[in-house]
């Protein structure tokens, strides 16, 4: 990853074997949000599923969409989305919370 | 003619390595505006979930879950499929990159038919879009998915039909490596809507 010049395409290709591994933690990340949303934590219910989504997605976007081994131009394009998406759910509470409701 | 095979780029004048990762550049930038148009719908529920958050639990137990479950489990199958199949033609395996890429297409239209019953369960249950705010989210969120699911499908068939022609191979298979990245960004985004709208509520 040293060298730069346009010639070499060092592309990566994903074996199978790492795809299987891929999708059987992705199975179990998902019996695992099943089965805990049957059980009531309360507050802590919302945090564990999004929690674990947010662990499957990522683990989709490095290995099945293969930004593990993309370029950080790739990264910034890929992140800058979800630095959008906070500011705009982060900015309505704001703005919800410290509303004077008129009735 | 007989050039026409070599030099197809007209107005490009890229060389194959740079057109390949621009290509794939401006993919995930059209991702980028798709995450976004799905994150305004998640602010709302978002917002709405905080407002009232007992009718979002209570509304969300006619969900069923067991449905919502099996979808998962299907288009998380048909991301793999997909992703073999990328690999498959990189390495040059023309037909199990076809056969890979029709059993995405079958996973889809599984999702589709699964979506269907739960649909038709729902109106006959009499609750439609105007029932609550909760179900206003949920056939819009589940509803812009199913469309994105759809246009995944179309996609896919066009990509089926010119891999079984060998236009694909493993020096050129730009268009296989972009379909298969939106097809796992509508498998993102329903790993957020399946516990968001049936587990949580």
């Amino acid at each position: 990853m040293a060298s730069h010049s346009h010639s070499d395409k060092h592309e990566h290709i994903t074996t199978y074997k790492t795809y299987f591994i891929v999708w059987a933690v992705l199975m179990v990340l998902t019996v695992i949000t099943v089965y805990v949303s049957y059980v009531d934590f309360g507050v802590l219910n919302i945090v564990i599923a999004m929690g674990v989504a947010s662990i499957k997605a990522a683990a989709v976007a490095l290995f099945f969409m293969h930004l593990k081994f993309e370029d950080s131009i790739t990264w910034g394009f890929a992140l800058f989305p979800l630095g959008l998406l906070f500011l705009l759910i982060l900015m309505t509470f704001v703005d919800m919370t410290t509303r004077v409701v008129v009735p | 003619m007989a050039e026409a095979g070599v030099d197809q780029s007209h107005g490009h004048q890229l060389d194959p390595a740079t057109e390949y990762s621009s290509s794939k550049l401006g993919m995930w930038l059209f991702l980028g505006t798709e995450i976004l148009l799905f994150g305004g719908l998640f602010a709302a529920y978002a917002i709405f979930h905080a407002k009232y958050p007992e009718m979002f639990f209570e509304q969300h137990l006619e969900l069923n879950r067991t449905m919502g479950a099996i979808n998962t489990c299907v288009l998380i199958f048909s991301s793999l499929t997909m992703a073999m199949g990328v690999s498959a033609i990189k390495w040059g395996r023309q037909k199990t990159a076809a056969t890979l890429i029709l059993i995405t297409i079958v996973c889809g239209i599984v999702f589709g038919v699964v979506k269907y019953f739960e649909y038709s369960a729902k109106f006959e249950h009499h609750i439609y879009p105007d029932t609550s705010i909760f179900f206003s989210l949920y056939f819009l969120m589940t509803g812009l998915h199913m469309i994105h699911v759809f246009v995944g499908l179309g996609i896919l068939a066009v990509l089926y039909v010119l891999t079984l022609k060998g236009k694909f191979n493993a020096k050129y298979n730009t268009p296989i490596e972009l379909g298969g990245l939106y097809w796992h960004l509508v498998d993102l985004i329903w790993i957020y809507l399946f516990p968001l709208l049936y587990l949580v509520g």
